[in-house]
């Protein structure tokens, strides 16, 4: 049976009719609105220029929010590896029942919508929530956390987790139980075992939940929106409040281009240094 | 003088016994075999020597020092996993000098030591290559250097062999008593194939459900097996169940109506017994010329010897015959079997009545 050349080209186009129209449409459209010209009175002009970039290229509290951003992101990766490496560890030791269903905690919260699991984080750290009410009890007195990076920081913790746990959760699937052992009679310490036996073998996952999780936080909407309120913005909420307070959607669209950018060069960057550790240690 | 020691060791998983009242003495320098069928102990056995499963009761000592506590990186030992259980992302050379380096042997010793460990094990040209670089013979090889190394007081091996195929197997056998024999090292071996035990080791120890039942040098072992089970799984065994007559100086069993001469037995007369021979020691004559007669039912080329399957009124016998160059008697031909009388062994039956 002879194929008709067109089959190659009719398979791959209802994916590729889909990219175009939900992605790369759209994504054009907001780099052309980005040009455009913005007058409050009149609205969106029919005239390019660069005036949006140099705003926020120069006002220093578009960099702030864009540092914050930075900041927070950065920060939710390293508090996911440090809490997510060792918790994929334990569970990779667990015996036969537990281990599904502690698999199951940790996926879970996946499960329930990000905006629900917003409000749950903000009735537990407000100001007459579960954790002053703990503290109050033990008269540590009412500490502000709602509203605040920390805030921030503990809800994307919460959702990103397990992004970071499955795929180093992976690779330990793939070691050898026996290979951690092997270092024991040796003579290696626990911790030496794993320094220099076990963390090797995963820095892949770890290093693939980084870039996954430092990409959703560096993007995320609901949790700085609900938990860091009118006054703490992130690039995403910033970026809404352009469009739907401002009415300025030429600016919004120039921060979510600046953001876009800046999330692709960091984490192509961060891809290359994985590629490159990846090759060394699988080859 | 014992140099390592198992007294009254026993494991049980929960109801379990994996592995019951063990006892044994392992002198310095020794080659001991660990055989028997799969999950009747033997790895279990051999981790609680390396430490890595905790015996439920007794003691074992190295030494003299009493050992049974002891976190595996504190004894020193040295194990060669089943699976190798190479470090993958670590070159060869990396692989043989992480005991050291854990032992924190300066950079230019380690850095000798690790060239002579893999010259010996045949491996010089390969330190610079990664496992997965390598054959299933040669990551065998870096498993032994890498145990070797730290020059451990007793090397253990579970089953080291099994996941190499038949020829590399049979070389890997020879290679690894070489290179035990020039550092000397006391090695105990896990393995459930009998002709590697056999082969290799100055003492077998098998093992069935849980016990060790016998503990022997191999032919000791394979002449004088001390349990029906060992007969069967060291070797071929025939085994034919009958009665025992005393006969002069020999004996004679009366199977289904045919008279064997055996070996002498202190029985009484009439009671039933279970008599043995191996296939090796049975000799094949024309029809008539033997002591007893049979068919030739099938017969089987094996390069060295041939096998036949006699039937005879005793049952069907099993014959093996060195390959002369010339061939024997053919399927279906009459034939008789000859055997010295002493070779043809004699027990009492299990649960045997006298009749
Ligand atoms: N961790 C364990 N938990 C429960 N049972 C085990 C465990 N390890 C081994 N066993 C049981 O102990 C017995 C002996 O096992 P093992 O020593 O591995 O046998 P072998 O190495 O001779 O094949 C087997 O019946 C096995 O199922
Ligand atoms: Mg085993």
């Amino acid at each position: 049976m002879s194929r008709s050349p067109a089959a190659p080209w009719l398979l791959v186009s209802p994916g590729a009719v889909l990219f175009l129209g939900l992605v790369l449409v759209p994504l054009v459209l907001t780099v052309i609105l980005s040009f455009l010209t913005y007058n409050y009175d009149t609205g969106i002009g029919d005239s390019y220029t660069l005036a949006h970039y140099g705003r926020v290229l120069s006002d220093s509290y578009y960099l702030e929010i864009f540092w914050r951003t930075l900041r927070l992101a950065f920060l939710t990766t390293l508090l996911c590896a440090l809490i997510g490496a060792p918790e994929a560890y334990i569970l990779s030791r667990m015996r036969s029942p537990w281990r599904s269903i502690f698999l199951l905690v940790i996926i879970g919260p996946l499960l329930v919508s990000v905006v629900v699991r917003a409000f749950g984080w903000s009735m537990l750290l407000g100001s007459t929530g579960l954790v002053n009410a703990a503290l109050g009890v033990l008269a540590l007195g009412p500490v502000r956390l709602l509203y605040t990076e920390t805030a921030i920081v503990i809800a994307l913790v919460h959702v990103m987790l397990p992004f970071m746990v499955i795929p180093v959760w992976t690779a330990l699937q793939k070691l050898d139980p026996m290979v951690e052992t092997a270092a024991w009679s040796l003579g290696a310490s626990r911790f030496a075992a794993l320094r220099r036996v076990v963390m090797p073998q995963v820095s892949i996952g770890l290093l693939s939940g980084s870039l996954i999780v430092f990409g959703l936080s560096a993007s995320a909407f609901a949790i700085p929106g609900l938990l860091g309120g009118r006054r703490l913005k992130m690039a995403a909420t910033l970026v809404y409040d352009e469009y739907m307070q401002e009415l300025n959607w030429p600016m919004g669209a120039a921060i979510a281009i600046i953001v876009l950018l800046a999330n692709l060069v960091i984490m192509l960057a961060y891809n290359r240094a994985v590629e490159a550790r990846a090759r060394r240690a699988l080859g | 003088m014992a140099f390592l020691t198992l007294e009254q060791v026993n494991k049980f998983y929960g109801e379990l016994a994996a592995v019951r009242d063990v006892d044994l003495s392992v002198a310095k320098g020794e080659f001991v075999s660990l055989l028997g069928p799969s999950g009747c102990g033997k790895t279990t056995t051999l981790q609680m020597i390396a430490g890595l499963v905790e015996p439920t009761s007794g003691r074992i000592t190295l030494d003299g020092r009493d050992i049974t506590h002891e976190k595996p990186n504190r004894r020193g030992l040295g194990i060669v996993f089943q699976s190798y259980a190479l470090f993958p992302h670590m070159t060869v050379a990396q692989n043989v000098a992480f005991g050291l380096e854990m032992r924190k042997v300066q950079r230019a010793e380690r850095d000798t030591r690790v060239a002579d460990m893999l010259a010996l094990v045949h491996l010089a040209g390969m330190a610079d290559r990664y496992p997965r670089q390598l054959s299933g013979g040669q990551r065998q090889r870096v498993a032994i250097a890498r145990a070797l190394v730290i020059e451990p007081p007793v090397l253990l091996l579970d089953e080291p062999l099994s996941n190499l195929d038949a020829k590399l197997r049979e070389e890997m056998q020879f290679e690894l008593r070489r290179i035990q024999r020039s550092v000397g090292t006391t090695t105990i071996m896990v393995t459930h194939d009998q002709a590697e035990a056999l082969s290799i080791s100055d003492r077998v120890v098998v093992m069935e459900a849980g016990c060790m039942t016998q503990v022997d040098a191999p032919y000791r072992l394979y002449e004088k097996p001390a349990t029906p089970f060992i007969s069967s799984f060291v070797g071929r065994m025939n085994r034919l169940e009958g009665i025992w007559w005393p006969n002069g100086p020999i004996g004679t069993v009366e199977v289904a109506g045919a008279m064997l001469p055996s070996e002498a037995a202190d029985l009484p007369a009439g009671a039933a017994v279970t008599a043995s021979i191996r296939p090796e020691k049975l000799l094949l004559h024309k029809a008539g010329e033997g002591r007893l007669n049979g068919n030739v039912a099938s017969r089987f080329f094996l390069g060295g010897h041939w096998l036949f399957n006699v039937e005879t009124p005793a049952g069907v016998i099993v014959v093996s015959m060195p390959n002369h160059g010339e061939e024997p008697a053919r399927e279906g031909e009459r034939v008789g079997i000859d055997w010295a009388p002493a070779s043809l062994r004699i027990e009492a039956s299990a649960g045997g009545t006298v009749s």
